[in-house]
């Protein structure tokens, strides 16, 4: 007994000490928005760095902002910036601000599951509010077959899928939904959890798009590269311009034309709805979310030396994954704001 | 070690030997203080887990009070938040697990108390502990791949065509929703509620079987009529014990009930249950008001499984009781 | 009549069976070397593997037990042998009281005990709530297996001038063994499925886990993220590691019972 008990407690000492061997862990959470970009990211990054990790847990942009508040993990990660209220918390909370670095830009795409419909279909303003407020509720609703002639939609009941937590896809989905319909800014707003009129919940961006992917008649929001990946059809959108557009590193490029030139200082801007005639209307930058001050001198280097890399190099892996490159004048913004992480 | 021949300490120091004594007597105190002490840590951390719950949930305890029972709107925007869509999930898929669970697993634990050959009992027997430490987060698993698919394409369709007159089967097959949830949950208690009961029943004592038979009862009639009625204080106490794992299941609810709050006549509906609600939202519930109302949800939650276990250990206690008293009782 | 209850046996067992066949045909293609020895990929990568959280959930285990079974056991003898009526009570209340707590609830209680004060998701969060979960079955079946031992192998010790203490180690424990093995195996497989109490104490790592103070990966969690997301490649994995944890679950519950069907508290002359 008393030599087994021994045995355990050397166990443990060597598990403890050789895991425990240099490495610098950082810990980070947020946005699934992203997740892909930033899997690829941190794991590209540490191939060049053996010594640092940097974990990065995709649990919602709501749990990104949360954490990062109460400093359980080192940075956070959001689709949705931090309003005021919630900056003005932290800044109460710890004694010093916290920083948005945007990091790349990305789509919200309506993906749909419709048996019989491989078709590419283009959603009207009426149709998308419609869908998600729960007052069109069938596939061959005129304000849908409308603007898809030539697409033979079933009378089957829509199913909505959204997300059950708190998520900066939902909050660059509602945001543009409130912009394009008086009823949703009224009725459920713009945020990272609404009360939703219909719908099932997902789980992060993975779980609407399983969701979708196994319901039959379902529509829900994700980000661009989840559709894709899963092989999924989206659709158009109809933008401000009254033309349909699809999610690609050109219409979110230019989507984000106008706001590259009058970003403001903290880098929170929407670019919902945005105007030009091939901008893709439900865009949105992503946001790293920085304390502005690090008590631990290595982790704020490391951090720093992140951000630098991701502006450089790190661009260079946005396009694989179908989120665009930022561009060229927010880069400089940023990387002369990098110096404010103290 | 002691060479002089001393009974009980307490009968009195012998001459010589109460430096000894007091020698063995002070290794004794320090076993019974150390022990004590790990024995207090129990009762201290779970007090201690009771406070925390409590003073966790302060803020909207004072903020709505009852109201949060009975108001339906979970808004994090706006402040507002009330319980009745989760505690409404929680309670629905507990009664739809235990409609299907309770004759399915009586009628199991009747076979293999009264009818199976003791070696068949104590094989399946084997079985069904097994199935109870499957872990949630499986049952989960098999719920989205197997569950969901088939009440979607089979099931619910089936009951919509039969039985659509009724409100509770009415609405679109999402596939997930209360009733998936409802028989996830349904085989994940039925193992408690089985080995419970046959225990129960094989506790019932040999006369009164006996007795039924003599009377010129068949084996089911002293089986239906005199057993399970003898016992029927353990088998609730079983049955509440299952009550209690079903109102506590987070994984597997949350993967299929569809996570959504609403509180629908239809069991095809998408609904949550407290602690799906607490899985998805703690990280990010920002706020204090949210945050807090979430622990006030797991503070409910306590409470309900606190009871219904209680209740379950008296009515099962008494029935042991019962079978092993006077035989006259 | 009967032959409904047979029925009724039938399909409850039959379940069992269901389950590890849908798992094995699913899962058991997936189980190869990269799945042991990889780190996952990238979102969308194909060829991860689950190593760091196979790691993981060893290192949670780990320290559960070495949180929870000391607390159990020693705690057990003191309700066997040291206590009174009033105390006795009292703690087996609470420990009941405790085994009734849904595992979603006790991960909030470690949320706020370890992680909000040192800002830091843990492994050793994790551990400590796991730990929690294994202490009350370890009490009271301990304590069970304690009190059957037979009186006259206590009083024979005594006779022969053993103080309490002594007796309790070299006579009452070692008759007791078995049982208590029994006791800690299940309650070790009981809380080595559980995913709502990491979910908000060990979070998830990508890599491995430096220490015990970091972020871990652990199976069941990876299990659940895997299973409801939308790619092909986790979903196989999800399957896999299904496999293994349920393999491994049933394989301690099937050792436990044997080891306790060989004799409890058989009296060693």
């Amino acid at each position: 007994m008393k030599r087994l008990s021994g045995m355990l407690l050397v166990v443990l000492a060597v598990a403890g000490i050789l895991w425990a061997d240099g490495v610098l862990s950082i810990t980070g959470a947020g946005a699934t928005f992203p997740y892909p970009m930033y899997s690829k990211w941190f794991d590209e990054y540490h191939k060049k760095n053996g010594n640092l990790e940097i974990n990065y847990q995709s649990i919602g942009s709501g749990g990104g902002i949360r954490q990062v508040t109460e400093g359980t993990v080192d940075f956070g990660a959001t689709d949705g910036p931090m309003n005021d209220d919630q900056l003005k918390a932290y800044q109460d909370k710890h004694g010093f601000g916290i920083l948005h670095f945007p990091t790349v830009l990305g789509a919200d795409v309506p993906t749909y599951n419709i048996p019989g419909v491989d078709a590419e279909l283009s959603f009207t303003q009426e149709a998308i509010s419609g869908i998600f407020l729960g007052r069109i509720t069938k596939w061959n609703d005129p304000a849908i077959t409308g603007s898809n002639k030539g697409v033979s939609l079933p009378a089957n009941d829509i199913v909505v899928v959204h997300r059950s937590e708190g998520s900066g896809t939902t909050y660059i989905w509602t945001d543009y939904l409130s912009k394009i319909s008086e009823e949703w800014k009224t009725k459920v707003g713009k945020g990272a959890s609404v009360n939703w009129p219909v719908g099932l919940g997902g789980k992060g961006n993975e779980g609407v798009t399983g969701t979708v992917k196994n319901t039959p008649n379902s529509i829900g929001y994700v980000e661009l590269i989840y559709a894709i990946q899963n092989k999924m059809p989206y659709g158009r959108v109809k933008n401000s311009s009254g033309a349909f557009v699809k999610a690609d590193l050109a219409s979110v490029t230019a989507a984000a034309a106008g706001a590259a030139k009058e970003m403001p200082d903290d880098f929170r801007v929407s670019i919902t709805d945005a105007p030009g005639k091939t901008a893709y209307p439900i865009s949105s930058f992503t946001w790293l979310l920085v304390p502005a001050k690090f008590s631990d001198a290595k982790k704020r280097d490391a951090i720093k030396g992140f951000v630098k890399w991701m502006l450089a190099d790190g661009q260079n892996y946005a396009e694989a994954l179908s989120y665009a490159k930022l561009p060229k004048e927010v880069v400089a913004k940023e990387l002369k704001a990098i110096d404010q992480i103290q | 070690m002691a060479t002089t021949t001393t009974t009980v300490p307490s009968a009195g120091p012998l001459a010589g030997s109460r430096s000894f004594l007091s020698r063995l007597r002070q290794g004794d105190e320090i076993a019974r203080m150390i022990t004590f002490l790990f024995a207090a840590s129990v009762v201290l951390v779970t007090v201690l887990l009771v406070f925390e719950l409590w003073q966790g949930s302060a803020l909207p305890r004072h903020k709505f009070g009852f109201n949060f029972f009975r108001t339906s709107v979970w808004d994090p925007i706006f402040g507002q938040f009330g319980a009745l869509p989760f505690i409404y999930g929680t309670l629905v898929t507990a009664a739809v697990s235990l409609l299907i669970a309770v004759p399915l697993g009586i009628g199991a634990a009747i076979f293999l108390a009264e009818l199976a050959p003791a070696r068949v009992s104590d094989t399946l027997e084997f079985f069904i502990d097994l199935l109870a430490a499957v872990p949630s987060v499986i049952y989960g698993v098999l719920g989205i791949f197997i569950v969901v698919p088939l009440m979607r394409q089979y099931i619910q369709p089936a009951l919509k065509h039969s039985l659509g007159f009724l409100p509770l089967f009415q609405g679109p097959a999402y596939g997930v929703g209360f009733l998936t949830a409802g028989i996830v949950l349904a085989i994940m208690v039925i193992p408690y509620i089985i080995s419970v009961s046959r225990e129960v029943l094989l506790s019932v004592p040999r006369d009164q079987r006996e007795a039924a038979l003599s009377l010129g009862a068949t084996r089911w009639e002293s089986t239906w009529k005199v057993v399970v009625p003898f016992a029927r204080a353990g088998i609730f106490g079983s049955i509440f014990l299952a009550l209690a794992r079903a109102l506590g299941e987070t994984m597997a609810v949350t993967m299929v009930i569809g996570n959504t709050p609403t509180i629908s006549a239809s069991l095809f509906s998408p609904g949550y249950s407290i602690a799906a609600v607490i899985a998805n939202e703690f990280t990010e519930a920002v706020g204090d008001l949210h945050t807090q109302s979430l622990i006030e949800l797991a503070l409910v939650l306590f409470i309900l499984t606190f009871i219904l276990n209680g209740v379950a250990r008296l009515l099962i206690v008494a029935t042991s009781q019962r079978g092993s008293g006077m035989g006259n009782v | 009549m009967l032959a409904m209850t047979g029925v009724c046996a039938l399909v409850a067992v039959s379940v069992l069976f269901l389950i590890l066949g849908y798992l094995v045909y699913h899962g058991g293609a997936s189980i190869n070397w990269n799945f042991f020895t990889k780190l996952p990929t990238p979102v969308g990568e194909i060829g991860g593997g689950m190593a760091n959280a196979i790691v993981g959930s060893g290192k949670l285990l780990l320290l559960a037990t070495l949180i929870g079974v000391p607390i159990g056991f020693f705690g057990a003898i003191y309700l066997a042998e040291f206590s009174g009526g009033t105390v006795a009570f009292i703690v087996r209340y609470a420990a009941d009281l405790l085994n009734g707590v849904p595992s979603i609830v006790i991960g909030i209680f470690a949320f706020i005990l370890v992680v909000h004060p040192f800002k830091q998701f843990s492994t050793f969060a994790g551990g400590f709530a796991l730990g929690l979960m294994m202490i009350p079955v370890t009490l009271r079946s301990t304590e069970e297996f304690l009190r059957a031992v037979p009186r006259a192998l206590r009083e024979a010790a005594m006779a022969l001038g053993a103080s309490k203490w002594k007796t309790i180690v070299s006579v009452i424990v070692p008759a007791a063994y078995r049982g208590i093995l029994t006791a800690i195996l299940l309650a070790f497989a009981r809380v080595a499925g559980e995913t709502a109490p990491l979910l908000f104490t060990a979070l998830g790592n990508r890599f491995w886990s430096p220490g015990w103070n970091q972020p871990t990966a652990a199976l069941p969690e990876m299990i659940y993220r895997y299973a409801i997301s939308p790619y092909d490649d986790w979903n196989r994995q999800a399957w896999a590691a299904g496999l293994v944890l349920l393999g491994l679950i049933l394989i301690i519950n099937i050792v436990a019972r044997a080891i306790l069907s060989r004799g409890i508290a058989v009296p060693r002359t």
